[in-house]
């Protein structure tokens, strides 16, 4: 009897299923690193994330350095700056030795993640047009710090300036015409004319409204708290 | 009550300093040895707890004290007659023994990695046999501390390759399995799996289950041993991954243990400091601030009231240590998210005393500010460990202090990224609003660099905690209106609107 051959979609389900299931059962396990590694791919490949299963493989490098391979470890390191807000790139800093840390692409990506975290968002894309083979390779990227950007946006301002935004996300004339259309049609943003100053826009004050954070296995999660400040001001 | 053993009347002709000078005779076992493995050997066999504890405790710190100050105890083949050579009694007789040769003397390489033997024979017995005992929590407690701590100790040993000599090489290179990282962790983790102790907490929660509610003992007739070892081994888990730098993986191993609470974890002093220690400064380093200064808080209090109670043990020592780490630990944490009202006044008038000076230095942000940081982080952090072999190959190098190294510079890195943000914490206190202009002339910084200054005050101040969920810790907070920012104070942060 012939199986009906799965989908690729099934079949990347499964992968992700048995990983996992290695991880949270056997994970001090060096047999399991070349399955780490693939997932590593499987993950940049099908925009998924897993933090848990990533930090499993970067201690299983740290446990036998002569099996690491650069290339994945700067791969994860690529995800991890896509989980902002969320610390991981941090905490994948901590397991990788310091040599290592040292060569040209890593201390790219640092420095990456340092204007991230400082806000210094025209910085950062400077520098990421100019590391295009690092982060091109990881498809998804540039949404994802999008995404990031306007988190820290709307924790930030209740009304900024157009050029403010622009250059945050990266996004600018028609392109980003379209963009706040959207935002306005669907996550509650209002654009405003700035007296002779151009656009200002409205961010909304309602927690669902906010950009999705990715973590490995919740769906959007909203920003709390910040909610409760808008009662004071007028 | 206990009864009253023979040491107390120890003969006279039994002299300590004449043994030393004619060297360690380990077949001599004196009389009151002998009495203390008899009784003790009882006890376990006829499961009296209260008894067992007493012995080990106390009886053998006694001994320790009067007749092995600076040598070891008798060897086991000289007690084992004694004891029927019962092979578990001398596997926890052993283990014993080497934990002294740790704490008061300095153990070979041949010993380091006999004692590693004798935990896979003893852990062994434990997991895939029928041991039928009952051991008072204490000594399964110290049993995973210790296994944690002479691992690290060997990590940190082994990575001064620059002294040592051929033979130590050899036997390094012989012996390469004892103390490898991958045996220690799953060892732990198989404690955690065939005990089914994440099981039993879970069906606690639900009625089904009794466990906290007998401190671990089992009053069925059955044994704590294997369910008691799985509890602790979550601790030395979450251990074992602090001093590996991996924070988010030791956290989910506590996860099963709820830290609100008391339970097993508190029912012995050691594991209680263990816990919260490596549980805040995981935290802390996940820049999770307001998790770790409360769990501080609520330790520090607990030791302020009960150290008294604890002076006569022979923890009393570590427990101070710890306590002093876990202060360093709290200033700065409260360096970088000042919640003072999360701390508690008796704490609070402690950690002024101890660091009030240095924390204003800190919150500076200067040289010296980064100075200071550094000298409280390596004061007070867990003593890192690279767990790869060497290699034999290369000149032999001292790599020991590689891991400290990279986890200090890692916080350093953040700590330096946190840099302005105390300026603004100043200006947001005095000015309920203030145009972007203005602030960024006071700060003498131009309007662009203002903005990613809030902005980083922003992300830094909104933590993402164990759920994915944002959650502000910020003291003082502020919304950007185009170009005016107006303050907004949060009360209760995180609990309640201002």
């Amino acid at each position: 009897m012939r199986r009906e051959r799965e989908t690729p979609k099934q079949q990347q389900q499964q992968v992700s299923y048995t990983v996992e299931h290695l991880v949270a059962v056997n994970p001090y396990n060096p047999d399991i690193l070349p399955d780490l590694e693939n997932y590593v791919n499987e993950q940049v490949s099908s925009q998924t994330y897993s933090l848990d299963a990533n930090l499993c493989l970067l201690r299983l490098y740290q446990f036998e350095p002569e099996r690491m391979s650069n290339q994945i470890v700067a791969r994860i390191l690529v995800k991890a700056l896509m989980a902002m807000p969320a610390p991981d790139f941090s905490l994948c800093l901590f397991l990788i030795p310091e040599r290592v840390q040292m060569e040209e692409q890593f201390k790219t990506l640092i420095v990456l993640s340092h204007y991230l975290e400082t806000g210094r968002f025209r910085q950062f894309w400077d520098e990421a047009a100019k590391s295009r083979h690092i982060v091109e390779a990881v498809p998804g990227f540039e949404q994802a710090i999008q995404s990031y950007a306007i988190h820290v946006l709307s924790l930030t301002y209740e009304k900024i300036q157009r050029p403010v935004l622009a250059e945050a996300i990266n996004i600018e004339g028609l392109s980003l015409d379209k963009f706040l259309e959207y935002q306005a049609a669907n996550s509650g943003w209002i654009l405003e004319k700035g007296h002779g100053r151009g656009q200002l826009i409205v961010l909304p004050q309602n927690e669902f409204n906010h950009p999705e954070l990715k973590k490995s296995d919740a769906d959007s999660v909203p920003l709390e708290h910040i909610t409760r400040i808008f009662p004071i001001l007028g | 009550m206990a009864t009253n053993y023979d040491y107390e009347e120890a003969p006279a002709t039994y002299d300590e300093a004449h043994r030393q000078d004619l060297g360690y005779d380990p077949n001599f076992v004196p009389d009151s040895v002998k009495s203390l493995v008899v009784h003790l050997y009882r006890h376990i066999r006829e499961k009296n707890v209260y008894e067992i504890h007493q012995m080990y405790e106390i009886s053998f710190q006694t001994l320790s004290d009067r007749l092995f100050k600076d040598t070891p105890w008798p060897s086991v083949d000289a007690v084992a007659h004694f004891v029927d050579n019962d092979q578990v009694f001398c596997l926890l007789y052993r283990e014993m023994w080497f934990r002294h040769i740790y704490a008061r003397l300095s153990p070979t390489l041949k010993q380091r990695i006999d004692s590693w033997d004798n935990y896979c024979s003893l852990f062994q017995v434990v997991l895939h046999s029928v041991v039928n005992m009952q051991l008072p929590n204490q000594w399964l407690w110290d049993m995973v501390d210790e296994f944690v701590y002479q691992f690290q100790s060997f990590c940190q040993y082994r990575a001064k390759m620059k002294n040592k000599t051929e033979q130590e090489i050899a036997l390094l290179r012989q012996y390469d399995q004892a103390w490898n990282v991958y045996g220690v962790l799953n060892y732990l983790q198989a404690f955690v799996e065939k005990s089914n102790i994440i099981q039993i907490l879970e069906q606690e929660k639900e009625g089904l289950e009794q466990f906290t509610a007998t401190d671990g003992y089992d009053y069925s007739g059955g044994s704590n041993v294997l369910k008691v070892l799985g509890y602790f081994s979550m601790v030395g888990l979450l251990r074992v991954h602090c001093l590996l730098g991996d924070y988010q993986t030791g956290l989910k191993c506590l996860l099963p243990i709820d830290i609100s609470q008391q339970g097993v974890y508190t029912s012995v002093i050691g594991s209680h400091i263990t816990t919260i220690y490596h549980y805040g400064f995981a935290n802390l380093m996940l820049r999770r601030y307001v998790d770790a200064i409360r769990e501080f808080n609520k330790m520090l209090l607990y030791i302020y009231k009960t150290k008294q109670y604890h002076q006569k043990s022979p923890q009393y020592e570590q427990i101070l240590k710890k306590n002093e780490q876990m202060y360093a630990l709290l200033a700065i944490c409260l360096s970088l998210c000042p919640q003072v009202k999360l701390v508690e006044e008796t704490v609070n008038s402690q950690l002024r005393e101890k660091y009030g000076e240095k924390m204003a230095r800190m919150q500076r942000y200067d040289d010296e500010a980064f100075a200071i940081y550094d000298e409280l982080f390596s004061y007070a952090c867990p003593k890192f460990i690279t767990p790869s072999a060497p290699s034999f190959e290369e000149p032999l190098v001292n790599y020991n202090q590689d891991a400290y190294r990279l986890q200090l510079k890692l916080f350093l890195y953040e700590v330096k990224q946190q840099q302005l943000l105390s300026g603004v914490r100043t200006f947001l206190k005095v000015y309920s609003t203030i145009s972007l202009g203005k602030l960024a002339n006071y700060m003498e910084v131009d309007d662009p660099t203002l903005r990613t200054i809030l902005l980083t005050y922003k992300h830094k101040t909104h933590a993402v905690d164990s759920e994915g969920k944002v959650i502000s810790n910020a003291d003082v907070d502020f919304y950007i209106d185009d170009l005016q920012i107006q303050m907004a104070y949060t009360s209760n942060f995180g609990l309640t609107s201002g």
